[in-house]
């Protein structure tokens, strides 16, 4: 209250303009204005994709466009989902995902240990060799990769995609890990050797536990890969029963995309987008925290 | 083994080797050799069915001298880097700017700004595909309602470039969450010292902000160009190229050669130049940053 009276009794007009009360109050709420313009152009693209999945057709071709559809035409769901195997394209795509996790999670752990918490000579420029692997373009090794599975006999399958993850090919991981397995005071480990635990031992029974954070987001990371990853399924999948969402879209593409049918076409983009986003949510800490470590680290 | 180590050293050395056991597999079936063999299929005509067959620089020669579409497949592509690059960095870092001030429903502004990053390359060229769409698209059907003329986004071959580096800038999640973590750690003492001294908002900004996210601008700027040489997925679903090779980047002309035509030599001599100009841009980028980028604790 008396600060109230005292900003009342003293003449306004003697503050510098900037720190006067409606200068403040407009600033701040021009502000606000922008920051809601900006995330509405940001989320626009997505909400008109919503938007179109539950219109009808007559809706879809209205000039100018209308956001909120009236009626919702909630069918266009499972219309458009049944028109494709979309139930076998996320088997696939959960399979590879799933594989490749577990591919990244297991080889890049003993990597990254060998790398962090074991002193032998020659380390430092094998780890070097490693991190200069990331450099390397794609395209590079693609040609190669895709002759030599071809010649193994891999070619439609998912091997092409999950074995190199078993074999810790990633520099990034092993990156990501190292780092955190450095944080771990070496003591533990030493208490532990003394104690006779064996190497395996110490990962297992001291180490993992305190990495789960840096498990977490790797596993995350490349879950996500798996979930995008359009190309390599391109280059190793041509059987339809094999395809991952990435590819599904597409055969949903090639059938609606001559008939206009944009809210099927948009049910679909819909259902490939969501369970990425619900997965987001739920581990949205994880997600940012481990964008911003390797950020900075790196 | 050298006779100098001691039985722990050579212990330890087994040891290491047996745990990156699994990365020297990998590195040496699915990275030396693949670089090895694109190098000599570079010099080589392989269309897979016939054995290959040696031809010396020929491919080089070829993709330089002979071939037109190349020549665009490179201005595209550096066009791409050079203009979509900067642009995605300085809105990603507006961006992070903003949401670093405090305000009501920040986490939300937050994920909004970060979630198209999530959308997979597929969706997003469909979703983008719809929004662009001449007739009906969000933007043209309001420009229509006007009685404007339409924007023909991806079908004309002087927007289509600038239609995909716009969608480039809206999906800039990734550089956001590293930028507002850099942002974060902005010393507030600098900030107040910088304001004492007279520094207005725009100054701090420029003199105090800037410079201390320099090592976070670099290597977004550094992933950023490497991610962007590569820029595959969505030209190949948006554009496929076109309109009239306008937007047939490196990766897709490589793409194109390798698995369209079987030409895996002369692909293979696409991949080289690919690596090499990306090693190039690298060392630019590294040599300039000791004049740029700003790393706490070091003294001048």
């Amino acid at each position: 209250m008396q600060r109230a009276e005292a900003i009342a009794s003293s003449p306004i007009q003697h503050l510098p303009l900037t720190q006067r009360p409606l200068f403040r109050f407009v600033r701040r709420a021009l502000f606000y204005l922008m920051m809601v313009a900006l995330a509405l152009v940001f989320a626009g693209p997505l909400l008109w994709m919503l938007s179109t999945s539950l219109k009808t057709d007559p809706q879809v071709y209205t000039v100018p466009p209308i956001w909120i559809p009236n009626p919702v035409r909630l069918i266009n769901y499972p219309e458009a989902l049944s028109s494709r195997p979309f139930g076998i394209y996320t088997y696939n795509t959960l399979r590879y995902a799933l594989g490749a996790v577990a591919g990244a999670l297991i080889s890049n752990t003993l990597v990254a240990y060998g790398f962090a918490r074991i002193r032998w000579p020659g380390r430092d420029i094998f780890f070097i060799i490693c991190l200069s692997t990331m450099m390397i373009p794609f395209q590079v090794r693609m040609i190669p990769l895709y002759l030599t599975f071809k010649n193994l006999g891999w070619l439609n399958t998912y091997l092409p995609l999950i074995v190199p993850t078993f074999l810790g090919v990633n520099a990034y991981y092993t990156f990501l890990l190292r780092q955190f397995f450095l944080t771990i005071p070496s003591e533990l480990s030493d208490a532990a050797r003394v104690d006779g635990c064996t190497e395996l031992g110490i990962l297992i029974r001291i180490i993992l536990p305190l990495a789960k954070p840096a498990l977490a987001v790797i596993g995350l990371i490349q879950f996500m890969f798996a979930w995008d990853n359009y190309i390599g399924p391109l280059i190793y999948l041509n059987n339809e029963a094999l395809y991952p969402i990435a590819l599904g879209l597409q055969q949903f593409r090639t059938m609606f995309q001559e008939e206009l049918m944009w809210p099927y076409m948009m049910a679909a983009s819909t259902a490939a987008v969501a369970p990425v986003i619900i997965l987001y949510f739920f581990v949205q800490r994880t997600f940012v925290e481990g964008i911003s470590i390797t950020g900075l680290k790196g | 083994m050298p006779q100098h180590w001691t039985p722990a050293q050579t212990r330890n050395l087994l040891k290491g080797l047996a745990f990156i056991s699994p990365w020297l597999v990998g590195f040496a079936g699915f990275v030396l050799y693949p670089i090895a063999a694109s190098a000599y299929y570079s010099l080589t005509r392989y269309d897979v069915l016939r054995p290959a067959r040696f031809i010396g620089l020929e491919n080089y020669i070829e993709l330089f001298v002979k071939d037109e579409i190349f020549r665009t497949v490179l201005g595209n592509t550096v066009y791409l880097v050079v203009i979509g690059v900067p642009a995605g960095l300085v809105v990603a870092f507006l961006l992070a700017s903003l949401l670093n001030r405090k305000m009501m429903l920040r986490p939300l502004f937050r994920t909004i700004f970060f979630l198209p990053v999530l959308v997979p390359a597929v969706a997003s060229a469909e979703v983008w595909r719809w929004v662009y769409n001449t007739n009906y698209g969000v933007i043209n059907s309001v420009i229509k309602s006007w009685g404007w003329a339409v924007i023909p986004f991806i079908s004309s071959m002087e927007l289509a470039k600038p239609s995909l580096i716009l969608i480039h800038v809206w999906a800039q999640g990734t550089a956001i969450v590293i930028f507002l973590a850099a942002l974060q750690d902005v010393p507030s003492s600098l900030m107040d010292a910088a304001e004492v001294d007279g520094a207005n908002a725009l100054q701090r900004f420029w003199h105090v902000t800037i410079p201390i996210c320099t090592p976070a601008i670099l290597f977004v700027m550094l992933t950023g160009m490497i991610g962007m040489f590569q820029y595959f997925t969505l030209g190949w679903l948006l554009t496929g190229g076109g309109p009239n090779d306008s937007t047939e980047f490196f990766s897709l002309y490589l793409y194109r050669n390798a698995f369209q035509f079987f030409k895996m030599g002369y692909a293979s001599a696409q991949a080289w130049i690919l690596f090499i100009i990306i090693l190039a841009f690298t060392l630019l980028i590294f040599r300039s940053s000791a004049r740029w980028v700003y790393y706490a604790g070091e003294s001048d």
